[in-house]
């Protein structure tokens, strides 16, 4: 869906999806570092199922939430790709999970 | 509707959760029914309800509101079925019964307390309830946090989705052809020789029976047909999380997750009168005790809050009235219109239409708030 | 400027806090801090430009002639702001404004709720700047959901900041300045466009030439002429598009569209929309601020004076979120919004603040020539605004369609509060801001009343979503420990 235009030389940054490994670069907020990886599907809605990909770009439409390194709901184009990031498509409403040692 | 003289057999004021129920059970009995309502911004107490089909902990101080709240949770599985057969709608009641958490022994201990007192009360309804501690409350709840110190658990209780239960009302009664008027805020009711003459900037309505169910606008309006409802506002905030997976069955007296996933944590309750504003530090003590809970839920995140008045009576029990000097005007108000839907719907509104107040009904009056009480 | 990492690294009370750092927000904070004003810029994104600046110091884009010289105009801002005294918090959320209640512990002053890196902080502030700036107009078509359909600022944000072009059939549709902007831009940096479908509606030419004489003497005449000229030469632009449909199974495969009563179809991997961009306003709603409804700009804004203060004392909104006006007028809008705020702080007397607001007024004036022809020009057709189609989704977050709004309006449900109440439409986690103004204007129009008298939602902090355990964590009181736990 996007290819990235060969003056974008910047730093490669390995992440998983799903488990698959990515590269993204530096500079790459989560959402493109993943259309950069041809990934147009981040989501699937909690009420009907429905898959859903990034939208706006810009963190008014909440569309491109993902799990990242086990924390739900994050706005994937607002967060910047780090190393070793593992993000996961979001299917349906995630599970509510307690920090260890809570209770 | 605008300048328009509109005549009805029963005037219904208020198009919230009260309101819209007796005005269903009015059109059950076959009754021509108008409901006038504020507009699209108005206090409305209906929007921000924690949506408890709740009983244990009610009625300390009048019996009766135990057992017209117990009624009304038993009669509620009625009014669920109604609503689905006249709209299609499933307003997900769930009745589990419902748990108080103590997060404190003091708590633990006050709510034990209130408990007994509540149910060593002359005439008090019996019902179960268990008092359990940590390990019984978590072969349970296994998700409870180790602050948890102990519960009360009552099998009574339950939970709707009241949002739906909102709509599914309003969808109800228009199926049913009741006539229901947004932005038609009435000014001034006068008794007239067959009825009561409503007026405001819509026009004026002539009905020969009137309720008033207009939440806080009730005290202003009560008097114009000789009723009196001394009720004020009450402050409640409440926390909506994003949707999680079901993870709790179940609903406590403070949170539930909803049937659409979302967890609501409620709720405060301060004397700030008309202020509706969300704060912080409130919004922050609910959380902390939420996630004491559930330490699961610490993760989620909170998509809004929102506060909104309660309607309280100065004993905290609802009114229900017929004025003795202009017979026809009703008058029903309380905080918990939810759990006492089933009654306004199919016990309360067949009475009204019937002309007077159900049994055992009696000690809801203002007339109480006169009369010293014995120790 | 001092960059804040750390949630810890905030001071507990600023002057001023600025909340965005687009050209509204990062003007402002540049000359309050040179009048003395101790300053903090809360922004969302990782590096300071806003939208328009997008990644303007840290893009990979080398080629300046993709972007155009009116995105190279950013540098210089970031740079003044960069050199300032100013405190700069980037990747920071703000999730609520309240002001000091008379007599708590705030006395006048007010709270920002932020959170960064997981961790939430309450600010005090005695004077706040809101630099919330615009976002693209919800478009609701059939398919507008479907992955592959994104807006053209999205693409636009790709490449600005990631350097990404969209690969494979690649379609741009609906209306606005920003649509030709962005296919110009992708055309310049190698992206094959099918096609542009335009949504304008022909007799807004009409309707823009006679209601604006005054835009032959406009700045954006040129500049816009030029625009159309260079997407007209490069690809198929077609015309009087009157209906428009994503379609595909699990994502988007095929946009059909109708002109002149003829239904065509074009296979198509990307379809970027867009109709205009309307301003951010769910800050300012929730601190209580009074909107007007805009009826050109079919939008609502706030209500501001001439220092763009808000009806809130001590709340002034600058830039693109006090009303559509680009933005070269949002860094001229943030100083004058600056110089109100270092007035009422006492930083600067009257005469000196008049004195150097005048030619901001004047830059202002010139700017604003000819941005009437815009709005009127690039007004989106009803059929885009108010969906027909039942199955059209609303609320993309609860997954509303158009026929629920409908029937619920029918119920009586008159506004969009009780709309929410009814249908859960606005209570997703973006909180309205990509149905909002379609339910005002989809009640307004069933309705047959203003959207004015319609409204809008009533929002409620958070503004954006926060997490439970961050909550937690804020300072309590005795009295709030007393009204929650009794």
């Amino acid at each position: 869906m996007f290819r990235r235009l060969p003056e974008a030389t910047g730093a490669p940054i390995p992440f998983t999806f799903d488990g698959r490994e990515m590269v993204g670069r530096r500079g790459d907020t989560v959402a493109a570092a993943l259309l950069a990886a041809g990934i147009s599907v981040c989501r699937t809605m909690a009420v009907s199922g429905a898959p859903r990909g990034p939208y706006c770009m810009m963190g008014v439409c909440f569309d491109c939430l993902v799990t990242i390194d086990g924390a739900a709901n994050r706005q994937g184009c607002l967060v910047l790709l780090v190393e070793g990031m593992r993000i996961k498509t979001q299917a349906g409403a995630p599970q509510a999970q307690a920090e260890e040692g809570a209770t | 509707m605008s300048d328009v003289r509109l005549e009805t057999d029963i005037a219904v004021i208020g198009g919230g959760l009260v309101g819209a129920a007796i005005a269903y059970g009015l059109a059950r009995e076959g009754r021509a029914v108008r409901v006038l309502d504020e507009g699209d911004v108005a206090l409305r107490a209906s929007r921000a309800n924690f949506a408890l089909v709740w009983v244990q902990s009610k009625g300390l101080g009048m019996p009766e509101y135990a057992a017209w709240t117990r009624a009304s949770a038993a009669a509620w599985p009625a009014l669920a079925a109604a609503l689905r057969e006249d709209t299609g709608i499933d307003v997900g009641l769930s009745q589990p019964g419902g748990f108080t958490l103590a997060l404190s022994e003091a708590e633990m201990q006050r709510r034990m307390e209130m408990t007994r007192l509540l149910h060593n009360q002359p005439d008090m309804v019996k019902y179960d309830y268990e008092i359990l501690d940590h390990a019984q409350t978590s072969k349970r709840l296994p998700a409870i946090g180790r602050d948890v110190v102990g519960s009360i658990y009552c099998p009574l209780d339950g939970h709707v989705n009241s949002l739906r239960l909102f709509r599914c009302l309003h969808q109800a009664i228009k199926r049913y052809g009741v006539g229901y008027h947004p932005n038609c805020a009435v000014e001034t009711i006068t008794p007239i020789a067959q009825g009561f003459a409503l007026e405001g900037s819509f026009g004026e309505l002539r009905a020969g029976k009137l309720v008033l169910a207009a939440g806080l606008d009730n005290a202003r309006l009560a008097p114009m047909v000789d009723l009196e409802a001394p009720v004020v506002p009450s402050k409640g905030q409440i926390i909506v999380t994003e949707k999680v997976a079901p993870f709790l069955t179940y609903p406590m007296h403070t949170l539930r997750q909803t049937d659409e996933g979302g967890v609501m944590i409620g709720d405060s309750q301060e004397d700030h009168g008309f202020d509706t504003a969300v704060t912080t530090a409130v919004i922050s003590v609910m959380a902390q005790r939420a996630v004491r809970m559930f330490p699961l839920l610490a993760k989620l995140n909170v998509v809004r809050t929102w506060s909104a008045l309660r309607v309280m009576s100065p004993d905290g029990f609802p009114i229900y009235a017929q004025s003795r000097i202009h017979p026809g005007a009703f008058l029903a108000t309380c905080h918990s219109g939810v759990t006492l839907a089933a009654n306004h719907a199919l016990t309360l509104a067949p009475a009204i239409a019937r002309g007077g107040l159900p049994r055992g009904t009696s000690s809801f009056t203002s007339e109480r708030f006169h009369v010293p009480t014995l120790a | 400027m001092k960059t804040i990492a750390a949630i810890e690294a905030f001071a507990d009370r600023y002057d001023l806090a600025i909340v965005g750092a687009g050209p509204a927000g990062l003007a402002a904070a540049s000359l309050a801090v040179a009048h003395g004003v101790d300053v903090v810029v809360l922004d969302e994104n990782a590096s300071p430009g806003g939208q328009i600046y997008r990644a303007v110091t840290s893009t990979p884009m080398t080629r300046r002639e993709i972007l155009g010289e009116d995105y190279w105009r950013g540098v210089e801002l970031v740079q003044e702001f960069s050199g300032s005294a100013s405190s700069y918090a980037p990747s920071t959320t703000v999730w609520n404004v309240a002001r000091g209640l008379d007599g708590d512990s705030l006395g006048r002053d007010f709270e920002i709720g932020v959170s960064l890196r997981g961790k939430a902080r309450l600010l005090r502030a005695k004077e706040v700047i809101l630099a919330t700036g615009a976002q693209e107009r919800p478009f609701p078509i059939p398919g507008w959901t479907l992955p592959g359909v994104m807006t053209a600022g999205a693409a636009q944000i790709a490449l600005k900041s990631s350097g990404l072009v969209p690969d494979g059939h690649l379609v741009l549709a609906g209306t606005g300045p920003l649509l030709y902007l962005v296919a110009a831009q992708l055309i310049e940096a190698g992206a094959s466009i099918r096609a542009l479908l335009d949504t304008t509606p022909r007799a807004n030419w009409m309707s823009a030439l006679t209601a604006t004489p005054g835009f032959l003497a406009s700045p954006y005449l040129a500049k816009g002429l030029a625009l159309l000229r260079m997407v007209h030469r490069r690809l198929d632009v077609v015309g009087g598009i009157t209906a428009l449909r994503a379609e595909g199974q699990k994502r988007l495969n095929r946009v059909a569209f109708e002109r002149a009563g003829r239904r065509t179809e074009l296979d198509c991997d990307l379809l970027l929309l867009h109709q205009g961009i309307v301003p951010s306003i769910n800050l300012s709603n929730a601190i209580g601020c009074a909107h007007d409804w805009d009826d050109v700009q079919l939008a609502f804004r706030p209500q501001v004076d001439a220092w763009f203060a808000s009806t809130v004392q001590g709340v002034a909104i600058a830039g693109d979120s006090a009303g559509i006006a680009g933005g070269e007028s949002a860094a001229a809008r943030g100083r004058i919004a600056a110089l109100g705020a270092a007035f009422r702080l006492e930083r600067i007397g009257a005469g000196q603040r008049d004195r150097d607001a005048a030619p901001l007024r004047a830059e202002l004036a010139l700017l604003a020539r000819g941005r009437r022809f815009l709005d009127v020009f690039h007004r989106p057709a009803k059929a885009f605004r108010v969906p027909s189609d039942d199955a059209t989704l609303v609320c993309r977050c609860e997954e509303v369609s158009a026929k629920t709004i409908r029937e619920t309006v029918m119920l009586g449900a008159c506004g969009p509060n009780q709309m929410k109440a009814f249908t859960r439409c606005g209570m997703g986690p973006c909180q309205g801001r990509l149905c909002g103004l379609t339910v005002t204007e989809m009640i307004t129009d069933a309705r047959a009343v203003s959207p004015a008298e319609v409204g809008y939602y009533r929002l409620r902090p958070p503004v954006k979503p926060v997490t439970l355990a961050e909550i937690a964590a804020l300072p309590q009181t005795a009295d709030a420990e007393k009204a929650v736990a009794r």
